[in-house]
């Protein structure tokens, strides 16, 4: 018991440190605004990709319809704020997307889910093009023109806090038997099945959990841009999410992080190279798929128990 | 009344009669070996009795706490549940994850997951785990496995591999344990030691077994009682010893003229 106050202490703590840090960088000058603004891309995109890979990397069941939640979190979340322009509000938007979208995604992974592999890839995305073309024709939705002067709620600080937040509930999720009954379905249904696992069940909490923080990544992303239509939520950017979780490791939350991170960073040093910038990413892809075709950490995390345990064992060797 | 009973089961794959017609009892704590020559249907029987399939006609009942229930196009995880646990021909246990994780995955089913309780990390989460944890290490001990815990299935040698998958199903804390040719590619040495531990399993876990194999030795070994299938029925039911001299068994597995 102890112990597992240790370590969430230590994550807490971990958590304050690089909030205070950022902070000081940014009033010191270091980080800039546009250093500001990738950050906050960053942040959605570490967002989207870890609900992502509990989907892909332990579900094991492949989607490609990230970007359709992402829409309708961001469209529920815009059309609150609009209306109550408090952080009061982001909360209630923010909640009010991820149910959305958890119900959207329960409707529609219960038939979809049966599918397997290149065939469920096509009905999510099937789905996530249902999805966007509804965005495209409802009034209240304003049609193709999207939403604008959505109120600019998703700060810094609170992208940071859904961060944390969001990754602390999929990690809680991942370690736990829930986790390893979700992980069992990736390993072999069959098996998982026979020692009494509903692996349906699983597969669709892993997939609604999943399209709710996507929909949170969706909000935070419309109110911080502060203007959506349905064109940034085609399939290209499923595809970039799932760039994202391929890169840094199919399975690892921790090779999500550092892939948003080096994406982010990338992509802000590309700015000065103008047109060949897509070159450059899509060869950067290119060559660590080569290289690394598991993913920057494969399925490796690192974990701060780890980091403990070997700290422990060399000072028990060091006694000795 | 038998603790399984299999009543007049058939499966039918399009026009070709797989299983047919069997019907055949399981009683407490026995061990029963299903013999037969290739492709006589014998996993195509486990798949049934597993929920893996459905029948095309017939009956499975087992005898519960509650009474008889039926078993007959039930999920296989409700079967699992039910207290029929199984390992498989080919090995199918969960390769990228530990030893430990493995055996856990089977206790999820007895133990029902919280799902609020893990992502909110409340204490009563970390009570329950630890004590499935420690479940787990004992069942592990049992079998000489507990100082391999944090070892991936996939990179244990071929033997602990089967091992894993009986304890895993033992896990389960089933009623009945299906063991699938569990001595298949194993060298004398390893049969002896499985030998010893379906014995164990057996007299120490109070559980029902049945047991494909082909093994003859081991099955005459162990089994209490045989059925053997041909061509999906079943042509001889009785002991080892009975077995050994039924004429029709020794022409279904050497051949001969009527």
């Amino acid at each position: 018991m102890k112990k597992n106050l240790k370590y969430n202490l230590t994550w807490l703590v971990l958590m304050v440190v690089g909030f205070v840090l950022i902070n000081v960088l940014e009033f010191g000058g270091i980080i800039d605004a546009l250093g500001e603004q990738t950050l906050v891309t960053i942040g959605i995109n570490i967002i989207l990709a870890t609900g992502l890979n509990l989907i892909i990397g332990f579900s094991g069941q492949f989607s490609l319809g990230h970007a359709g939640f992402m829409a309708i979190g961001a469209y529920v979340c815009a059309l609150i704020t609009t209306s109550i322009a408090t952080p009061m509000g982001m909360v209630i938007g923010m909640i009010a997307g991820a149910a959305v979208s958890a119900l959207v995604a329960l409707i529609v992974g219960i038939p979809t889910l049966r599918l397997d592999g290149d065939y469920l890839a096509i009905a999510t995305m099937g789905v996530a093009e249902i999805i966007r073309i509804i965005l495209n024709n409802l009034k209240i939705t304003n049609g193709p023109a999207g939403l604008y002067n959505i109120p600019l709620l998703a700060t810094w600080p609170v992208v940071y806090i859904m961060v944390c937040l969001t990754t602390l509930l999929i990690v809680n999720l991942i370690h736990s038997r829930d986790g390893r009954a979700i992980m069992s379905v990736r390993e072999n249904e069959i098996a998982s099945e026979s020692m009494g696992v509903n692996t349906t069940k699983w597969k669709v909490i892993a997939f609604v959990v999943g399209a709710a923080t996507a929909a949170i990544g969706g909000a935070l992303h419309a109110n911080y841009i502060q203007t959506i239509a349905p064109t940034d939520f085609g399939i290209m950017n499923s595809i970039n999410i799932l760039i994202i979780v391929v890169l840094g490791g199919i399975g690892s939350i921790t090779g999500t992080f550092v892939a948003a991170a080096v994406l982010g960073v990338l992509d802000l040093v590309l700015q000065n190279f103008g047109t060949l910038r897509m070159v450059i990413y899509s060869l950067a892809l290119i060559l660590l798929m080569v290289f690394k075709p598991s993913g920057l950490l494969g399925t490796r995390e690192l974990s701060i128990r780890k980091i403990f345990n070997k700290f422990g064992h060399s000072k028990q060797k060091g006694d000795a | 009344m038998s603790l399984l009973d299999v009543k007049e089961v058939t499966k039918t794959f399009g026009g070709l009669t797989a299983v047919s017609d069997v019907t055949m009892h399981l009683e407490e704590n026995e061990l029963v070996a299903l013999i037969g020559p290739n492709g006589a249907g014998k996993t195509t029987l486990f798949n049934l009795l597993t929920g893996v399939i459905t029948p095309t006609e017939g009956v499975i009942a087992l005898q519960t706490d509650n009474g008889l229930q039926t078993l007959n196009k039930v999920k296989p995880y409700k079967v699992a549940q039910a207290g029929l646990a199984r390992t498989f021909q080919n090995i199918r246990l969960f390769k990228e994850l530990t030893v430990l994780d493995n055996v856990l995955i089977a206790m999820t089913a007895k133990n029902k997951e919280g799902f609020l309780e893990s992502i909110f990390r409340l204490p009563s989460f970390y009570r329950k785990e630890e004590a499935l944890k420690q479940q787990a290490v004992d069942l592990l001990k049992i079998f000489g496995m507990e100082d391999q815990l944090d070892v991936l299935a996939s990179n244990l040698p071929y033997g602990a591999q089967r091992r894993l998958e009986i304890v895993r199903a033992l896990a389960t804390k089933p009623k009945i344990l299906f063991l699938d040719e569990p001595a298949a590619g194993m060298n004398p040495e390893e049969t002896a030691d499985l030998t010893r531990l379906i014995r164990q399993i057996q007299n120490d876990f109070h559980i029902t077994v049945l047991l494909i194999e082909h093994d003859m030795s081991l099955v005459m070994d162990i089994a209490q009682r045989i059925y053997v299938l041909e061509y999906g029925k079943l042509i001889a039911e009785g002991t080892p010893a009975e077995i050994q001299q039924n004429k029709r068994v020794i022409q279904a597995y050497l051949g001969g003229d009527d």
